[in-house]
């Protein structure tokens, strides 16, 4: 593991050109890759990208973000901020893949849900609410991996799941460090001092009972080795899915449900 | 030296020469003024243009519960600082004093024209009943008594989102109630939401979006992002009525608009279509 980064600079890690995204990770951990499109209710959202593939040989449901690799592939996906038909899509998929006796794996790499007047009018609220509650009882084993921004309800949307993992340099965040700073001080540019109070890193995520696991990256951050970090990924999904599948699913749904329900600081 | 001291003098009594006026109320939907008396008399509705205004929880309790019914659940717990953010424990003493309340949501049992609920009222007064560690707790133990004892919840939301200072811990609340929603949901529970000014942020995305029955007061304020977000997005001014019940109750999200007036009575009317009649009819 490289020498120990700052918040801030892992953020400028995350965001560097050439970071790896869902779109180069699948072929590289995956075989069989069909995408699938669409909520069934109003359209399809090229934010989240969903679909089924093969882990090992073994079918799994794959739900994922999608970060464009340049301003074109952006622009399509919207610079992965979902609206409320890419959390619906999302949930079609995992419902198909709880029918299916197919376990799923979300990748989560979002600044955040899209905050604008379509997303409002479709209900955004409802449909980041309505899928952390159905992902909670889903009868079928959920991994999420946190790849470079987790942002918000937005992300959590994707991680309500029975394990989470974040890849080293990756953060997970009740609000952009530069949204956080501009609510609470009214003062956008004191976002690198927000980066370092928030507590976003994968150490404090595992620290808060959030994350069980970190996955290393290679020397300089993920974008200096694709094949590394993608060897990185798979070994822990071949690891934690056989042990996630061999569990009793109502074993399973307790222990997905205590593990947020513990999550909290107060005296009584 | 004694200058200022004349001159406070001399306003006072200047000002005791002037005609009296009420103190009066600014409605922040139709920006009219009206004689504050008016608008308390009518339990904070805005006189001219019906936007129903926020109340404390206790107001709240007075007005939609049975005289005495009220017991509340877990009262006395107080949030920690997960992330010892700083001076987050000084200004959560300081609202504790000032507001008496010791978060930002009150949750107990109660009944409804007999009718027996679990209940939950945000307040905005408390950090603008911002979602952290003990919102997340009382409202997740307020479900989970709701699951055990077979009862109804309605809850009254007023939030302006997650609890800032409590970063991902309180990230974290919005899946551990909704978690719990969902229990008492497949158990079979009626639940009853009640958006309240204002319902944004992950409160929105969280437990208020789950009821099976989804009430709104008139003109207040629901969304998920802040219109000041949105603007900032689109570069574009929002049209008034962006973001109020009446608009979320025409794209679909909300199943009725109930004036304060008639709330209780709409309440146990539901609930008495579920089956959740008072006890001595019950015998």
């Amino acid at each position: 593991m490289d020498e120990k980064r700052t918040a801030w600079e892992r953020l400028q890690l995350v965001h560097t050109k050439g970071r790896p995204t869902i779109k180069d990770y699948i072929p590289q951990i995956f075989t069989d890759f069909y995408e699938m499109h669409g909520d069934r209710l109003c359209g399809d959202d090229k934010a989240i990208l969903g679909g089924i593939g093969r882990l090992d040989g073994r079918p799994v449901t794959i739900i994922a973000q999608v970060k464009g690799r340049d301003i074109n592939e952006n622009k399509a996906c919207n610079f992965a901020m979902p609206h409320p038909e890419g959390y619906r899509k999302a949930l079609r998929l995992a419902r198909q893949a709880e029918k299916f006796h197919r376990p799923i794996i979300c990748f989560i790499d979002t600044p955040g849900a899209f905050c604008g007047v379509a997303a409002e009018e479709r209900g955004q609220g409802e449909a980041i609410a309505k899928n952390i509650a159905e992902f909670m009882t889903l009868r079928t084993p959920i991994i999420s991996i946190v790849l470079g921004e987790g942002g918000s309800g937005g992300a959590l949307a994707l991680g309500v799941c029975d394990e989470l993992a974040m890849l080293e340099n990756a953060e997970y965040s009740v609000l952009s460090p530069r949204g956080f700073a501009s609510i609470l001080w009214k003062d956008a540019s004191r976002e690198q001092e927000a980066s370092e109070i928030m507590k976003i890193t994968a150490e404090d995520m595992v620290r808060l009972g959030v994350a069980e696991a970190i996955i290393e990256e290679p020397l300089g951050g993920a974008h200096n080795d694709l094949d590394k970090i993608s060897e990185n990924i798979k070994e822990y999904l071949s690891q934690k899915i056989p042990e996630k599948c061999q569990k009793d699913i109502d074993v399973l749904l307790k222990e997905r449900y205590t593990k947020f329900r513990k999550i909290g600081a107060f005296t009584e | 030296m004694f200058e200022g001291f004349f001159n406070v003098v001399k306003e006072r009594f200047n000002g005791a020469e002037e005609e009296y006026k009420p103190p009066m109320f600014k409605c922040p939907r139709c920006t009219q003024t009206s004689p504050l008396s008016r608008y308390e008399e009518l339990h904070r509705v805005c006189p001219k243009c019906n936007y129903h205004g926020r109340l404390s929880s206790q107001e709240r309790i007075a007005i939609t519960v049975d005289k005495d019914s009220f017991k509340e659940l877990d009262g006395g717990m107080k949030s920690g600082n997960p992330l010892d953010f700083p001076d987050y424990s000084e200004k959560q003493a300081e609202l504790q004093n000032k507001t008496g309340l010791n978060d930002a949501v009150i949750t107990g049992t109660a009944t409804i024209k007999g009718s027996p609920v679990v209940i939950g009222i945000m307040d905005s007064r408390f950090m603008m009943g911002s979602m952290g560690s003990v919102v997340g707790e009382k409202i997740t133990r307020a479900f989970e008594y709701a699951t055990d004892k077979g009862l109804p919840v309605v809850m009254f939301t007023a939030s302006g989102g997650a609890r800032m200072q409590e970063g991902i811990v309180s990230l974290m609340q919005m899946a551990k109630t909704s978690g719990a929603v969902k229990l008492h949901s497949d158990a079979g529970g009626l639940y009853i939401s009640v958006m309240t000014d204002p319902t944004t942020g992950g409160v929105t995305a969280s437990f208020a979006s789950l009821g099976d029955i989804i009430i709104a007061e008139p003109k207040v304020l629901i969304g998920f992002a802040g219109r000041r977000v949105i603007e900032g997005t689109i570069k574009q001014r929002l049209p008034e009525d962006f973001q109020l019940a009446e608009f979320m109750h025409e794209k679909g999200f909300v199943d009725m608009i109930v004036e304060r007036r008639k709330m209780r009575s709409v309440l146990s009317h539901l609930l008495k279509l579920h089956g959740f009649y008072p006890k001595e009819k019950e015998a």
